[in-house]
């Protein structure tokens, strides 16, 4: 496997290039600038970086007006407090004026570890979905962030962006292309589909290889971007593989399960599994233990494929 | 235009937000009536604005965070030439209508939409921050409600206009003392207000918002203020300029039946008359 680099890293980069090109790309922070990496575009472009202090309500509504007076606005805070208690300014000032602004949300689930439950979100996907307009990105990679980055900052109009604070493999190589609104093929295979989403993608494949030496034949999809999803590749797998498990580092209620339930319940009804943060607030711990005992591993995902078969 | 002119245009713009809120059967006629006065100056002296091209380089802003009482903005708007004023007079609140229940963008001028309290504030923070970064001249104007002060945003958003010196940028408190369940002092005390935005290292200036003449100088200071915010503290008076509105809570949220209409009309007329 190769490297492990977190996606907050990646974002962090990714800003500085997009800084260069557009002039007019603005970032926020609330005092997480080291941790959200947006300290790396702060020291960079000083001018173009607001630090907005312990006020994530009002950190996203003077994006919006940033946004309104021709900025591209890249706001930036843990994703518990961006999508929690800032909702409703997003809801209102971001969603329904349809604002230019990427919420860029990082310590994104379970992994933010040691912080324990009060940080750890599973609801900012499920929420970030109600708001009519909003789309909803969750790369799963280095690789994957920096080239959605890209493209979310390309086109007008609002968008979740969620990356972790883990250091993760990075799978994909930079040649891969990686298209806004369209789920990636990682493998393909006949028996049954796993889609998953950030940073659950490596732990899908490492399934999809534990299930083929059990002579099951596993295709795996990336689904990053929940919101438009690509329900062509969603459905093309529910009736050419006849199951479907779902994989997410986030509550089962509200997130890609459920998006990818909706599309399969309308067109191509089939068995379906999600794994994901149960009904339950998370706890402290390191990472890789928190995965295992809420149940987001290879292995867990493995089960699931079993018990769809 | 001459102060009187101005008091005229006043009268002008309560006669639409009554019968806008009539025609609508519902809406917020008290502090609709109570910004009449701020928000005449505003776009009959104070703002460099251009109705006829709406998204002018460099134009001025005007938000209204307390977007329940949006009709004095839109009629004064109606009265500048925006849009028709019939249309807004006939189809506020009517469905299909761009005349939304609260300030909305798909009406031309209209620079943020509103209603959810204190995000409008927020939102002309950042505007006011965009233009200080494109050495834009253009000046923000925020309408905040005495209510709304209640919002902890408001002071989030207070606490960053003075951190980053938006010397471009006036909040203007319409301070009628009243909210939907009474007096602000029995619903939460949001007094002293001048004190609590200089503690927040405003420049503040304070004044009767029903004087034109006051409310002219008040925008003249506040453009002298170099580095930092200013705010506006407006006495005014719920309802004003209809009698029976005047200083009544319950007036916050229900639109005049045809009598009440007819009578506020009077009373509106009769007063521009006064004013010849």
């Amino acid at each position: 496997m190769a490297d492990k680099i977190a996606t907050r890293q990646a974002y962090g980069e990714a800003l500085i290039e997009l800084g260069k090109e557009y002039d007019n790309l603005v970032v926020m922070d609330a005092d997480l600038s080291g941790s959200t990496k947006t300290g790396m575009f702060a020291k960079e472009y000083p001018d173009r970086f607001f630090n907005m202090g312990i006020a994530e309500q009002n950190m996203y509504g003077v994006a919006s007006g940033l946004a309104l007076s021709g900025k591209i606005v890249c706001a930036s805070t843990f994703a518990m407090f961006a999508t929690g208690r800032a909702f409703e300014i997003i809801r209102n000032s971001i969603g329904y004026t349809g604002a230019n602004v990427k919420i860029c949300a990082s310590h994104a689930g379970i992994t933010v570890g040691e912080d324990g439950a009060s940080h750890q979100t599973f609801e900012d996907i499920a929420l970030m979905r109600t708001i009519p307009g909003m789309m909803v990105v969750n790369p799963s990679d280095a690789v994957a962030t920096k080239k959605l980055l890209r493209q979310i900052v390309e086109i007008e109009g609002p968008c979740y962006f969620r990356v972790g604070r883990a250091a993760v493999p990075v799978f994909y190589n930079e040649e891969d292309v990686i298209t806004l609104g369209k789920g990636n093929l990682i493998r393909d295979g006949k028996d049954v589909t796993i889609i998953a989403t950030g940073i659950m993608v490596n732990e899908a494949y490492e399934a999809a290889k534990t299930l083929a030496e059990e002579g099951i034949d596993v295709r795996v999809i990336d689904i990053h971007t929940i919101k438009p999803i690509d329900e062509e590749i969603v459905i093309k797998a529910a009736q050419e593989t006849g199951a479907i498990v779902t994989a997410e580092e986030h509550g089962i209620i509200g997130g890609l399960g459920d998006a990818v339930a909706q599309v399969v319940v309308k067109n191509s009804p089939c068995k379906m599994a999600m794994v994901g943060q149960q009904d339950t607030f998370g706890e402290s711990g390191k990472p890789d233990q928190l995965l295992v005992k809420y149940k987001m591993t290879a292995a867990d995902i493995a089960e699931a494929v079993r018990s769809v078969l | 235009m001459s102060i009187r002119e101005l008091e005229k245009t006043a009268a002008d713009v309560r006669i639409g937000i009554i019968k806008a809120l009539h025609n609508a059967g519902s809406g917020h006629p008290g502090g609709s009536l109570s910004a009449a006065d701020l928000v005449t100056a505003l776009y009959f002296h104070e703002m460099n604005i251009n109705p006829k091209d709406p998204a002018m380089k460099g134009r001025d802003k005007c938000v209204f965070s307390k977007g329940h009482a949006g009709p004095a903005q839109l009629s004064a708007m109606g009265i500048a030439g925006y849009f028709d004023m019939e249309d807004f007079t006939t189809n506020l609140r009517k469905i299909g209508s761009k005349f939304q229940g609260h300030p909305n963008m798909k009406i031309p001028g209209i620079e943020m939409s509103t209603g959810s309290l204190g995000q409008g504030f927020s939102a002309a923070v950042g505007m006011a921050i965009a233009n200080k970064l494109d050495q834009d001249p253009g000046r923000v104007y925020a309408v905040l409600g005495d209510g709304e002060l209640q919002e902890g945003l408001i002071w989030e958003a207070a606490m960053s206009a003075s951190h980053y010196g938006l010397d471009n940028l006036v909040a203007i408190v319409d301070h009628n003392g009243l909210q939907i369940d009474g007096r602000n002092d029995d619903v939460m005390t949001v007094m002293p207000i001048g004190s609590k935005f200089e503690s927040f290292g405003w420049n503040v200036i304070e004044i009767d918002g029903h004087d034109m003449e006051q409310i002219l100088d008040a925008f003249a200071k506040a453009r002298q203020c170099s580095g930092k915010p200013t705010v506006i503290v407006a006495e005014t008076v719920k309802g004003k300029g209809v009698s029976f509105m005047e200083g009544q809570a319950g007036w916050h949220g229900k639109a005049p039946n045809d009598e009440q209409t007819e009578q506020a009309l009077d009373e509106l007329e009769a007063a521009k008359s006064a004013l010849q």
